[in-house]
């Protein structure tokens, strides 16, 4: 009887703190949101007054526009370069010996934990000798190298479970390795690619540090001059700014759990 | 008979070699397809740090020297940078693992349905930039912020608490950025564990608080583990929360290594900070790898 009141304490504790874990981390992400729509000419929270002020200050502002549409290049170059680079070398892996596929996929992954700044600080030294910094190519080539693990990552862990002797059938039927690879492999591996593919888009649209010390000038990233911003005031139009990034995120990562559903239902 | 025996063995050998030098040269070829992206890295990520750890053994002159080390080891101002950033690693991994064990352990016990629901409250932060849920947490924790406000209007507090631009906001920050990569790993562990043997333990007699502490805890080990060092190598180089909401009161490792070198242009002093950041994190990852599996952690 005693064990019984004892477990139910400890499941009510459990669910009261598990909750309250999901709202700190659910709440304070989604708190710019009505910030932005406020009419203070100062951050408060709650808004007290309804505008669409900081949107208007966020889309007239050339600084800003010149950022975003920086930011949104080099997102979106990042991508079209990662994808295709990722999706090979994880194929290349994945059929390779198991030596040379856990030496290279340690090596590949590392960029992932290692930490940024130390990327950031050799990226901006190997650039002052090259003559990159402060150029969108030099944003570009710095997040593709940050991206390709994401990449890399997702597309293996779909050739893993892919059947490969699919491929095989196919060759043995006179396919080329290529036309086999493009005819039979991709298409159903289209879902981790696709993955990659939008995690690609977000590293380098959400990266801060890489940003911070190799884009400048004209091509400085929406993300270098939030943080610049964000240094000396809390300016009302950053929220605006935010709730943009948010809605990307979130779209990005609906879509990529629809592919998901998707592809489970086709199953 | 014998002859063609011969001839006949000695053809096939010749289709074997020729088979498994073709296999060879494929597999060349096939590893060739990795070299594109591989050299990225290699060029991007790898090379110049190597070429900036071995600045750091250098001294102004150009000499051979461990100037730099005994530099940095002998300043306060170092060695304070050392001291904190260690005082914040530690104290957010620990309060993630505080709040991020309790939430798994109740996700698991959810159905398989809710739980998936309410995962999209760990995602959506996770994929949200990280500089947005700083600005957030600048906001809710300034002066006259909401945090205080409300804490005043309670009763809690007379005076509003400084919680924005010192060691506190970049704590509460910092485990709102880390929280879930804590719970991933952690999340992925917990639901492959077979609940029959928790039911076995119950149904042997032991309590529930025996079943969950000598089951099920010691087999949510692998993944409480790999969480643990992945928030710490993470906090160990984090720069913008710290940057943002320690208002330049607090110095971790990575901002350090920033401003030694945009403000005093010490490449040297810079890169041997570097470099101990570098073998920290290495010295994680080898740990990680051995336990968990670095590719494992990734996957959904």
């Amino acid at each position: 009887m005693e064990q019984i009141e004892q477990r139910k304490i400890d499941g009510l504790w459990l669910t009261v703190v598990g909750i309250a874990v999901l709202f700190f981390l659910i709440l304070p992400t989604l708190i710019v949101i009505p910030m932005s729509f406020s009419g203070a000419s100062f951050l408060e929270f709650p808004p007290t007054s309804f505008s669409f002020r900081w949107y208007t200050a966020y889309f007239t502002s050339p600084e800003w526009m010149s950022a975003t549409k920086t930011s949104l290049i080099a997102a979106i170059m990042t991508t079209v370069i990662a994808t295709p680079l990722g999706s090979l070398c994880a194929y290349g892996l994945h059929c390779s010996t198991p030596q040379i596929r856990n030496t290279v996929q340690f090596l590949v992954i590392m960029p992932i934990v290692v930490p940024v700044i130390l990327i950031a600080v050799g990226v901006f030294s190997l650039y002052a000798k090259v003559g990159l910094n402060y150029t969108l190519t030099g944003v570009v080539i710095a997040h593709t190298a940050l991206a390709l693990p994401f990449v890399i990552v997702t597309v293996m862990s779909g050739l893993r479970n892919y059947d490969f002797d699919q491929e095989l059938a196919a060759r043995s039927l006179g396919a080329s390795r290529a036309l086999a690879l493009w005819t039979i492999t991709v298409p159903q591996v289209k879902f981790s690619i696709q993955t990659g593919a939008f995690l690609a888009f977000i590293t380098s649209l959400d990266e801060v540090v890489i940003s911070m010390l190799v884009s400048g000038g004209d091509n400085a990233t929406i993300t270098r001059r939030m943080f610049n911003a964000l240094r000396d005031q809390l300016d009302p139009t950053i929220a605006a700014i935010s709730t943009c990034l948010i809605v990307v995120s979130v779209t990005v990562l609906v879509g990529v759990q629809l592919i998901g559903l998707r592809k489970n239902i086709d199953k | 008979m014998s002859s063609v025996d011969a001839k006949f063995i000695d053809q096939s050998t010749q289709n074997i070699n020729i088979l498994k030098s073709e296999e060879r040269r494929e597999a060349v070829t096939i590893f060739g397809l990795s070299l594109p992206a591989v050299l990225t890295i290699l060029i991007v990520v790898f090379l110049p740090i190597f070429w900036l750890s071995s600045l750091s053994f250098y001294n102004a002159a150009g000499e051979l020297s461990m100037e730099n080390y005994t530099r940095i080891f002998n300043s306060a101002l170092y060695r304070r940078t050392f001291v904190v950033t260690f005082q914040i690693s530690i104290s957010v991994t620990i309060i993630c693992v505080l709040l991020g064990y309790p939430l798994c352990y109740w996700l698991c016990k959810l159905p398989d349905r809710t739980a998936g629901i309410l995962m999209v409250f760990v995602l959506v932060p996770f994929w949200t930039s990280v500089l947005v849920r700083t600005y957030a947490w600048l906001v809710l924790l300034q002066r006259n912020g909401i945090i205080n406000s409300s804490l005043m209007s309670l009763g809690v507090i007379d005076e509003p608490l400084q919680l924005a631009h010192n060691l506190t906001g970049s704590i509460i920050g910092m485990v709102h950025i880390m929280l879930p990569f804590l719970i991933l790993p952690l999340y992925a562990t917990m639901r492959g564990i077979d609940t029959d043997l928790v039911r076995a333990a119950l149904g042997l007699g032991s309590s529930p608080r025996g079943a969950f502490w000598r089951v099920f805890f010691p087999m949510s080990l692998p993944g409480l583990f790999a969480g643990i060092v992945l928030v710490f190598i993470l906090s160990l180089g984090f720069f913008v929360t710290p940057a943002l909401l320690g208002g330049g009161r607090v110095q971790m490792l990575a901002q350090r290594i920033e401003s030694t070198i945009t403000v005093y242009s010490n490449w040297g002093a810079a890169s041997a900070l570097g470099v101990v950041l570098l073998l920290l994190a290495l010295v994680m990852i080898w740990l990680m790898n051995r336990v968990f599996g670095l590719d494992k952690l990734f996957m959904r």
